[in-house]
């Protein structure tokens, strides 16, 4: 629990910074804005949080959301009728895509990295290739109700969210979180333990591409048809769960600081644009942010150099490099 | 095989040595490219919108602003095959009778923007038969990639060579390469050399920044608050956008709140915009470098609850569409597709020792209210650029997309 | 024959005890891949209409992938210690400007000094941020790649800066069909392999990347040897923004991530049969896996495959190769 805490205070000094610079962020509209905007990258996040506590990635996601908003376009094509069964076909098609890199990188062996990128890849390829290079159809107003409208005062993003936060919570808390962590944290344990590994990364995958699909509703709808729209979101996505606390390399953190990671990049990039930072310093600054939060966060991050920490080393025989591990 | 060092190091040796002896070089004659423009600011005076960029080049200026307001010559009814202040050069050398192998250098297909106008390209080689073969090699948008491409290109016995740079001084040294070789032709972004026998463009960024930023002036009641979007800093053709548009607003009454850089995402775009109106209550005016996102800009307003502001956008079929859905007050400073058509009609006019403008500028129209009706066309996928030029085109709207 | 002139190094099989990790020859499925691709370049090259092994062709395809290849070396050794870098792309962008812009200022000797301390310099963070503040590779490349980003879009609008002609013929010139720029590559994959094969440093590289509780129970001071890692790493990508900045005849902002040298790289080094984990492969394999994927491209280009279907392709061969190599590792 301990490793939870940095996230929520490093969230509560910048929402804090962001009231002082913008009062109407204490007001209810104001703050549920926030929360809207920060709803598609939470539930990206909360969806490469079980990717990561396996120990795997996913850097599929962004090209995925890509591909499901462009799918979502042309299938849609501005007919009202075609929207719920679309909207099934995503949250499907996102499920099968984390099923393909699930089984891949268990059955096949190829390490997530590698096997997600292939993904990213053959994905951002194929739905081009199908539209012929670029968007096309439409979406309807129904679709993007989910992204753009609200319900009375709360915006339909929040309430998924809750839904999502409220889902994940419970998997969390019920035996397949406990699974999960453990696969992640020794692997080899867990398989001597009677978990089935290869079941709980792939259903791993699964949530992370499902939840891509979710996403890709809530940006699609938010924001309209663009051919990027989900570029760079695997690393937005990645970087939440790592500010969240959740250890590369699996086995350690939880989904609520994943999902708080996620808002502290949203809030960050709030206050890079009310404090009126040059866009071309945010980069830079986000770069800072982002080292000096997990170096503070999270001392034990790199298995190998906290080994390292251990002991002084004073001799130097060379080792036997025929001890590589896998 | 098995390499003792020893061995390999009096390889490592020898293959330093051997270009003393047996070099041989693709590197073009001549001076060496002339690096980075000469930079020119407008005056010390305090400034609202930050320094000006150092590709700022005054005469480009001058000319671009100057070329808006004439008459080019050519069919009023193909703007593709007219051209500005036309410097013709003789082609006689290049003649050949006979069916002609194109080529084509083109620095990426992956925006909607070049996707409708290599479309646009594909449809007009078809139209001449006298194109026996057309090869083409796509650099996605690598500058190295690109330079071998030309180069590999020069070798395949082309009749003559296309090139649509990836960006502009680095690939001078590439173009001037293949000029001994083959006719260029080069168009979109330039190259700093005037070996190609004919460069072709529309009038350029300064135009359109100039464009928008007029129309607001216009628009928008002096001290009114404007927000410029601009999509990425470093980018040469997006960079003279806001220059103009620089230059404009600081000669005017409008107070330019904010230069934001938007990536071209639409949802940083929406994000951005919403900020600034809860920031800043009233937002009078929106400036924009590039299209790709303003109907994002306008839903922005929408979502807020508050008038949508005068704003620019391209011909892009979103915002024309949402220009008339939500009667707005808008303009759309184009920088045309249908320039994809001329370098084909170019080739085969410089084959054929017809005689070609040494800079082809082609005219650079604006969609205004007036003309709204004549650009947006139904069915249309909504990142098409209206002005391709390819409405009479076999294929259309099919081949774009449309239906 | 071609392929011969330009990769001395490869193929270093060659038994060499317990030290050589070549005994597992990672490197061989994907010299038999690249030979096999090859053949069938030729046979599609030749109903095409083309020549493969025309001197157009073999020279296009050595200049492609000198820089990838060059970074690739770089990666490899990051890789081998267990971490990786994706702060190489952008990093060849600033060098490139670096490079260019003191060349028009001070010439060429100062811009090659200029370069290596940059990217030395960047390396040496890049290792510092990894072992001393402890953050993960990834995480800290990635935002070293950001702060990066934000000083080229805050600095530059554009290309920049010229270089001398005397230069440009480091990306011109030829020696025979082979570029000088293969050259540099062979040869800084040489040094590469030498530093692996023969140095203290190559074996604690093994070492680390391979276990490293059991490296620093032997005494390596495995921090050291991970930040000499990075800033090798980024020594290369500074000689793959120099190499850029002679082809280019200016520095540009944009040439490291339009090149993707980031992800690229990396998934040359694992074409090549380095485990992404570390500890097993070397740059043989790599400069077999640049080789490959440049084939491909150059198939891509003669058969003028529209870049969509190229990232499918892609795709498919990341994984399928990565799938291989898991199935011949299980089987042994």
């Amino acid at each position: 629990m301990r490793r939870t805490l940095p996230i929520f205070g490093v969230l509560a000094v910048l929402l804090v910074a962001i009231a002082v610079a913008n009062p109407y962020f204490l007001e209810l509209p104001g703050f549920l804005a926030f929360v809207k905007r920060a709803a598609p990258l939470a539930i990206l996040a909360a969806g490469q949080y079980f990717v990561i506590v396996s120990g795997e990635f996913d850097l599929s996601v962004g090209s995925l959301v890509t591909a499901e908003v462009v799918i979502a376009a042309r299938l849609i094509d501005g007919d009202p009728g075609a929207t719920w069964p679309v909207i099934a076909l995503l949250l499907v098609l996102g499920a099968l895509v984390g099923l393909v890199n699930g089984a891949v990188t268990t059955f096949l062996r190829v390490p997530s990295f590698i096997t997600t990128l292939g993904m990213m890849l053959i994905l951002a390829g194929a739905v081009f290739l199908w539209t012929g290079g670029a968007p096309r159809g439409a979406l309807t107003e129904q679709f993007r109700t989910f992204g753009r409208g609200d319900l009375g005062p709360v915006p339909w993003s929040v309430l998924i969210l809750l839904a999502v936060v409220a889902a994940v919570v419970l998997l969390m808390r019920a035996d397949f979180g406990r699974t999960l962590v453990a696969t992640g944290d020794n692997p080899g344990a867990a398989a001597l333990s009677g978990v089935r590994v290869p079941l709980t990364k792939t259903i791993a995958f699964v949530l992370s591409g499902a939840s891509a699909a979710v996403c890709a509703i809530l940006l699609g709808g938010f924001a309209g048809v663009s051919a990027q729209v989900g570029q760079g979101l695997e690393f937005q996505a990645i970087t939440a769960v790592v500010l969240g606390g959740v250890v590369l390399g699996g086995g350690r953190g939880s989904v609520v600081a994943a999902i708080a990671g996620a808002f502290t990049l949203e809030a960050l990039f709030t206050l890079l644009n009310l404090y009126g930072i040059s866009g071309a310093l945010e980069s830079a600054v986000q770069g800072v942010i982002l080292i000096a939060a997990i170096a503070l966060g999270a001392l034990n991050l790199p298995a190998w150099a906290a080994r390292a920490r251990a002991t002084n080393a004073t001799t130097h025989t060379t080792p036997d490099p025929t001890h590589a591990k896998g | 095989m098995s390499l003792t060092p020893r061995r390999a190091l009096a390889g490592a040796v020898l293959a330093t040595l051997l270009p003393l002896t047996a070099c041989s070089s693709d590197l073009p004659e001549g001076p060496a490219a002339s690096g980075g423009a000469t930079s020119q600011g407008s005056g010390d005076g305090k400034k609202k919108t930050g320094d000006q960029s150092k590709f700022f080049v005054q005469a480009d200026y001058d000319a671009q602003l100057a070329m808006r307001a004439k008459q080019p010559t050519g069919p009023a009814d193909k703007p593709w095959e007219q051209a500005i202040d036309p410097q013709p050069v003789d082609t006689a050398a290049y003649k050949k009778t006979g069916q002609y192998h194109l080529c084509f250098s083109n620095a990426a297909t992956d925006n909607p923007w070049r996707q409708v106008g290599w479309k646009t390209m594909q449809a007009e080689v078809a139209l001449h038969e006298e194109i026996a073969e057309f090869t083409v090699l796509d650099a996605e948008g690598k500058d190295d990639k690109q330079i071998s491409d030309i180069a590999e290109l020069s070798a395949k016995g082309c009749d003559a060579l296309i090139v649509s740079p990836n960006t502009t001084a680095t690939l001078t040294p590439a173009v001037k390469g293949a000029c001994p070789k083959v006719p260029v032709i080069v168009f979109d972004r330039g190259v700093q050399t005037d070996c190609p026998v004919t460069f072709i463009k529309p009038i350029g960024g300064y135009a359109f920044g100039a464009d928008a930023a007029e129309f607001l002036i216009d628009e928008v009641k002096p001290g009114g608050k404007v927000l410029a979007l601009r999509i990425l800093p470093g980018v040469d053709v997006l960079e003279t956008r806001w220059s103009a548009a620089e230059i404009a607003f600081d000669k005017s009454e409008l107070d330019v709140v904010g230069v934001e850089f938007t990536d071209g995402d639409a949802a940083k775009t929406k994000v951005v915009v919403s900020d600034y109106i809860q920031r800043f209550g009233k937002i009078d005016g929106v400036w924009m470098d590039a299209g790709a996102t303003s109907v994002a800009a306008v839903e922005a307003f929408e979502d807020a609850g508050v008038p949508v502001p005068p704003i620019n956008g391209e011909d892009q079929q979103d915002f024309l569409q949402k220009w008339k859905d939500a009667d707005l007050t808008a303009v759309a400073p184009t920088y045309p597709t249908y320039q994809w058509r001329t370098p084909v009609i170019a080739a085969l006019k410089i084959l054929k020792g017809e005689s070609v403008p040494k800079v082809w500028n082609l005219p650079q129209p604006k969609v205004t209210q007036e003309s709204l009706g004549d650009y947006l066309k139904p069915g249309m996928p909504p990142l098409h650029y209206a002005l391709c030029g390819c409405e009479a085109m076999p294929g259309y709207p099919q081949k774009w997309g449309g239906k | 024959m071609t392929q011969e002139l330009h990769t001395p190094l490869p193929r270093t099989s060659a038994p060499r005890g317990l030290r050589d990790l070549g005994a597992d020859s990672p490197a061989r499925p994907v010299y038999l891949a690249l030979v096999a691709l090859t053949v069938l370049a030729w046979i599609l090259f030749l109903t095409d209409g083309g020549q493969f092994f025309s001197q157009a062709n073999t020279v296009g395809i050595l200049q492609r992938s000198a820089a990838l290849g060059i970074v690739a070396v770089g990666q490899t050794l990051v890789i081998l210690a267990g971490s990786l870098d994706l702060s190489v792309a952008f990093l060849v962008s600033l060098v490139s400007l670096v490079a260019a812009e003191t060349m028009a200022g001070y010439g060429v000797l100062p811009a090659v000094g200029a370069v290596l301390a940059v990217s030395a310099l960047v390396g040496l963070v890049n290792g510092l941020v990894i072992t001393r503040l402890k953050v993960h590779a990834f995480i800290a490349t990635l935002g070293i790649s950001l702060i990066i980003k934000g000083v080229l879009d805050q600095r530059y609008d554009g290309p920049a800066g010229s270089v001398p002609e005397s230069f440009q013929h480091l990306g011109y010139d030829r020696v025979g069909p082979v570029p000088v720029s293969a050259l540099l590559w062979a040869a800084i994959a040489f040094a590469a392999w030498f530093l692996l094969r023969r140095t203290t440093l190559g074996y604690r590289i093994y070492a680390v990347g391979g276990d490293p509780e059991v490296a620093r129970l032997s005494g390596v001071r495995t921090d050291r040897v991970v930040v000499a890692a990075h800033v090798l790493c980024a020594l290369c990508a500074g000689m793959a923004g120099l190499l850029l900045a002679a082809r280019l005849g200016a520095g540009a902002p944009t040439v490291g991530s339009d090149g993707g040298y980031d992800l690229e790289s990396i998934a040359a080094v694992v074409l090549g049969g380095t485990a992404l984990a570390g500890g097993r492969g070397g740059v043989a394999g790599t400069a077999g896996g640049v080789l490959l994927l440049a084939v491909l491209d150059s198939v891509f280009n003669q058969l003028e495959i529209n870049s969509f279907a190229k990232d499918v392709v892609r795709g498919l061969v990341f994984v399928a190769a990565l799938a291989i190599y898991a199935r011949r590792r299980l089987a042994r």
